[in-house]
């Protein structure tokens, strides 16, 4: 299987692809720097993404209220997150900072308020 | 009708305004006071609710109310006033006093020492473009539809084909991805990418949309709401090539087809603007051609990053507070700054050499991407300053500094230009 990515590490932006079979990575190819290597073996292995979405907020001055996932979660759990978010409702008042969801999906991730 | 007089007077409370406000206060200056039109402090960054602020001045990864929030927590213990809900109307550079109204006070006059413009841009709209074909519902900006989400609640549509490869719009195709709609396209005009390379990264390859690159909407189809657009290849001129149209079913489309500075306020103070950036044309502490008014962030040239509209605004609102002060800098020489091949603009456009020596930064944008540049900034045939690139797009933004001790080598023109491209 081959997978190509462009790597976010400096402005160069190099198109990087990775050969493998299953899980294992046979050949990297593309980088201009040795610090290609790692940003693609994570992008290939367990890619990570902070989430920011919104959820549902009661008697707070809007109806929807912003968070975010305290760290990267991995990439293949973001729908399923967004899911249990998505059920999520939180009352005023509403502090920056404020934990909404814990631990979402045993990730070891929280969820938080980013607005106050 | 209400009267109050400040030292500084800052229009609009986006990052611009904040960081502007912070400084005056810093400077010594007893009485500031922000005036906006919204609701509340943060400007744009209140919908930005997306990760990818503050990299740069706090080395942390922020969404766009955080990034905020680390400004306006400052704007109560330092005693800036804040008048919200007011919307500033006319500026009268004459007698320094500018009148805005609200709903408790009706018309304010409000005089000011010195003045700041930090009305941030907004977005071109479908019109600026002209496409032709109906006029159904479900034509959005992208940034009104961010607020309409991200601070509303109110989802807009469910199949969208997104209009400009903006970071706007691609921020709001991962957006919508993510609220469960379906983003059939990203279409681009140009034959390359306006936005960052982060965003096409994290907000269109990590959910497998579509970017065209080189393509543009021809044709909008639908009664009431938007049913189909009609897609095409264009050729080197930016022209649909006939036999390369194809239609997409979708329900809205978003226009991410860029920002214009908010200048009518400038033009009412008789402010002199640079007919590129379309902002006010100032000089190196963020003066614009009208005395004791100054400029920063959005309303003085489209920014990429907010990090640097703070920098940026940060001198703007040291100096205007300076100025109200009563201190002076008397120019012994003014350079133009030209831009050479190969780059569209430069801001600030002209510099004033005084006794005030600093490092002075210069942000411009290049018209076209390249690999491996050398960048220059030279004055009577002298080079001032050299940067290396890896590379350069008109989508990002670049900086290079003039070291203090190089301001005496300035004539009457220094020149920016892509100096050596090694492929
Ligand atoms: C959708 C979007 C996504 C972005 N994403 C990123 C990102 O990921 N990372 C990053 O670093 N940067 C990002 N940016 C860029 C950054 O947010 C902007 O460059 C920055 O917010 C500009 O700040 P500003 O203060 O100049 O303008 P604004 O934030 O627009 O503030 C201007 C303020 O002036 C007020 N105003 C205007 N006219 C008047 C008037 N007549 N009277 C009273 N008030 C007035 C407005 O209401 C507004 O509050 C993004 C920008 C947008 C639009
Ligand atoms: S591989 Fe090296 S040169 Fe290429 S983008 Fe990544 S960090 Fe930059």
């Amino acid at each position: 299987m081959q997978k190509t990515f462009t790597c976010l590490i400096c402005p160069v932006g190099c198109e990087i692809t990775v050969t493998a079979t299953g899980d294992t990575i046979e050949r990297i190819e593309g980088h201009e720097c040795k610090r290609g290597i790692p940003y693609v073996t994570d992008e290939f292995l367990n890619p990570k993404r902070i989430l920011t979405t919104t959820v549902k907020a009661d008697g707070a001055q809007f109806p929807v209220v912003s968070v975010r996932s305290d760290k990267p979660l991995p990439k293949n759990k973001i729908f399923d997150c967004m899911e249990v978010l998505k059920k999520t409702r939180i009352k005023a008042p509403i502090t920056m900072g404020q934990v909404v969801v814990e631990d979402i999906l045993d990730t070891g991730v929280n969820i938080i308020v980013t607005r106050c | 009708m209400f009267e109050t007089n400040y030292d500084v007077v800052i229009i609009g409370a986006g990052p611009a305004g904040l960081a502007a406000a912070i400084e005056a206060k810093k400077v010594g200056t007893q009485k500031v006071l922000i005036v906006e039109r919204d609701h509340a402090l943060g400007g744009i960054l209140q919908q930005c609710i997306h990760p990818g602020f503050g990299l740069h001045i706090f080395n942390e990864e922020l969404t766009g109310p955080e990034y905020a929030y680390r400004f306006i927590g400052q704007i109560k213990p330092l005693g800036i006033d804040v008048l919200l809900n007011t919307m500033v109307l006319d500026i009268h550079s004459d007698d320094k006093r500018l009148y805005a109204v609200n709903r408790e006070r009706g018309v304010c006059n409000i005089g000011y020492k010195s003045l700041v413009l930090a009305m941030g841009c907004r977005e071109r709209t479908r019109g600026a473009i002209a496409i032709p074909g109906t006029r159904p519902a479900g034509i959005f900006t992208a940034g009104t539809a961010q607020r309409y989400i991200n601070m509303q609640g109110y989802m807009v549509g469910r199949e969208f084909v997104i209009l400009g490869s903006g970071d706007i719009g691609m921020i709001m195709a991962r957006r919508l991805t993510l609220e469960g709609a379906k983003v059939k396209a990203v279409v681009e005009i140009m034959p390359y990418l306006t936005g960052l390379t982060r965003n096409k990264v994290q907000c269109l390859d990590d959910f497998d949309i579509p970017l065209f690159l080189k393509h543009t909407i021809t044709d909008i189809k639908g009664k009431n709401r938007v049913e189909k657009v009609t897609v095409a290849q264009v050729d080197d001129n930016l022209c649909p090539i006939k036999g390369t149209e194809w239609d997409i079913d979708c329900d809205t489309l978003l226009l991410s087809v860029g920002l214009i500075p908010e200048n009518e306020l400038s033009k009412k103070a008789q402010v002199k603007l640079d007919p590129i950036t379309l902002g006010p044309i100032v000089k190196q502490r963020m003066e614009t051609s009208i005395k004791n008014i100054y400029a920063c962030g959005n309303v003085l040239h489209v920014n990429d990053l907010a990090d640097n509209v703070t920098v940026e605004s940060q001198i703007a609102g040291m100096y205007a507070g300076l100025n109200a002060l009563g201190k002076e800098f008397k120019p012994r020489k003014v350079t133009e700054c030209i831009p050479g091949e190969y780059i569209r603009y430069i801001v600030p456009q002209k510099l004033e050499v005084t006794e005030d020596r600093q490092d002075i930064s210069l942000y411009f944008r290049v018209k076209e991407p390249a690999r491996n540049v050398t960048l220059e900034i030279s004055s009577k045939g002298e080079t001032i300053a050299r940067a290396r690139r890896q590379k350069i797009n008109p989508g990002e933004m670049e900086k290079m500094k003039i070291k203090a001790d190089a301001i005496d080598k300035l004539g009457d023109e220094l020149i920016v230009s892509v100096a050596e491209v090694k492929s």
